[in-house]
């Protein structure tokens, strides 16, 4: 199992800080379960981040995986259950 | 009116009318900080601070400073952008909020984005490349996939205003500014009613840098005074900047039917020619030291406006900075005009040349001449050198003119010319 220490509060900051936020969106409100295209992310901006996750964290995901994460919820979850990279 | 309008998706004759301008500029971020410096001859080149360039043989360049892109440029855009196209997505929201252009209740596909570049975001591209070769892959931004891209402001421009209609990327080194202009002009008869086009350009990094070394035509000079001085006896070559301008180019009739305010004036006339390779030049360009492109460009250019060369107020030159250049420019110019027969100016003595930008900005400069009724200066350059028989403007001149020619040409053969009416 991972020993992961993603949750919520650190995706929304990689997040913010890997693709920005758009314009009249508010990550820390209710956006769990509201697709990423309705919340201004496209495959670009959340390779982006799990490009970092992986370079930060050890976290390898799977692009294929990645894409179908269409929500905050369900990457975190995708986060929280992937293996570590052997180091 | 209106059966002008429902007719008009067919073909458009009439010229074109420039409803929109955002500047970029060294001297200057916004059409009017960039058209009082230019007004006033204050020029913005000076030693080269975007990276340490103590070791290169040429050391200035001219840079926007203080630009906090943060305040300018959408967070989720910030990541994906660089620098030079940040400066292009400021130049065209100020285009189109000045031509009081809402995309959002025009047809997305009536609008087109036509731009120059010359390599794209190339400071980006170094920094990503930079990450592979010595980390790996796992380190360069998804971003990369095209932030690099020569395409890129056209296509950050299209999707950021959602203009979908015919849209493209000219690169034809600093002739593509005009080049970009006469291509939205051919989207616009075609049908499109509107282009939002110019340049904005800038790779003030070593990769970037090395591109324009490898010219040969840079200025090795210290002295910001002193480094780019286009038809002077001191020519010793040119200091490359970063900027450029954006332009909403509109059909005539469209721009009226939805009442359009702006009238910056009209795109009139447009030629591009392509120089022979050395050694296959004729006689005229033994006479015109190489200069035949360059005059077969500015007589096209004329002769698609309808007009003869005193119908032409001002000339805004290419003004390379290279003695042999110069001459030949200088020589184009006698050759349509007469001996220092038409007054000749390159405010880009101020702000370096733009690459991609520069003949963009002169075309927007030369529209807020016409509007005001001024010449603004070359600045740095006393007088011509012997020989050159040149109406060089080297202080704000009056004019009454009504037309303007403007000319550039791009490294490798490139020559353009541009016509424009108040």
């Amino acid at each position: 199992m991972s020993q992961s220490t993603i949750d919520r509060e650190v995706l929304t900051q990689l997040l913010r800080e890997s693709a920005g936020v758009e314009e009249g969106v508010d990550l820390d409100g209710e956006i769990l379960d509201t697709p990423f295209v309705e919340i201004g992310y496209d495959s670009l901006a959340l390779l982006q981040v799990t490009g970092r996750i992986r370079r930060e964290y050890g976290i390898d995901l799977p692009d294929d995986a990645v894409s179908d994460a269409e929500t905050f919820r369900s990457l975190l979850d995708l986060i929280q259950k992937a293996p570590l990279i052997a180091s | 009116m209106s059966s002008a309008v429902s007719t008009k998706s067919a073909q458009s004759t009439s010229a074109p009318v420039v409803t929109g301008l955002g500047v970029a500029a060294p001297t200057g971020l916004g059409v009017d900080a960039y058209w009082q410096a230019t007004l006033a001859g204050r020029g913005a080149i000076g030693p080269l601070t975007r990276f340490d360039a103590t070791r290169y043989p040429s050391r200035l360049a001219g840079e926007i400073a203080g630009f906090d892109a943060e305040a300018h440029i959408p967070s989720r855009l910030l990541p994906q952008t660089d620098r030079s196209t940040q400066f292009a997505l400021v130049a065209a929201d100020e285009a189109i909020a000045d031509a009081e252009l809402d995309p959002d209740r025009l047809p997305e596909y009536g609008m087109g984005v036509i731009t120059s570049a010359s390599g794209g975001g190339v400071e980006f591209g170094q920094r990503e490349l930079g990450l592979l070769w010595s980390k790996g892959k796992d380190y360069v931004s998804a971003y990369q996939s095209f932030a690099w891209f020569y395409a890129v402001n056209t296509g950050q421009i299209s999707i950021k205003h959602r203009m979908r209609g015919p849209s493209g990327v000219i690169v034809t080194e600093q002739a593509g500014g005009i080049d970009a202009l006469g291509n939205a002009r051919r989207q616009i008869r075609k049908g499109t009613q509107l282009v939002v086009s110019g340049g904005v350009d800038g790779a003030l990094c070593p990769w970037g840098w090395m591109g324009q070394l490898a010219t040969g035509r840079l200025s090795r000079a210290d002295d910001p005074a002193g480094a780019f001085l286009p038809f002077a006896e001191g020519a010793n070559g040119y200091v490359p900047g970063e900027g450029g301008a954006i332009l909403v180019v509109e059909d005539a009739e469209a721009a009226a039917a939805r009442g359009a305010t702006r009238d910056y004036g009209r795109i009139l006339g447009y030629a591009a020619t392509f120089d022979a390779r050395p050694g296959a030049k004729g006689a005229e360009d033994d006479q015109l030291a190489g200069g035949a492109g360059l005059l077969r460009a500015a007589r096209g250019a004329l002769a698609d406006a309808g007009l003869e060369p005193g119908d032409v107020g001002f000339v805004f030159a290419d003004a390379a900075g290279l003695p042999d250049l110069d001459r030949a420019e200088a020589l184009v110019l006698a050759r349509i005009f007469g001996p220092g027969g038409v007054p000749v100016t390159a405010p880009k003595t101020g702000t370096g040349r733009l690459i991609g930008g520069g003949a963009a900005l002169d075309v927007a400069t030369a529209l807020l001449a016409l509007r005001d009724g001024v010449i603004p200066p070359t600045v740095n350059v006393a007088a011509p050198a012997p020989g050159l028989e040149l109406d060089l403007v080297t202080e704000a001149r009056p004019t009454a003119a009504r037309n303007a020619l403007i000319l550039a040409r791009g490294n490798g053969g490139f020559n353009s010319a541009l016509v424009v009416g108040a």
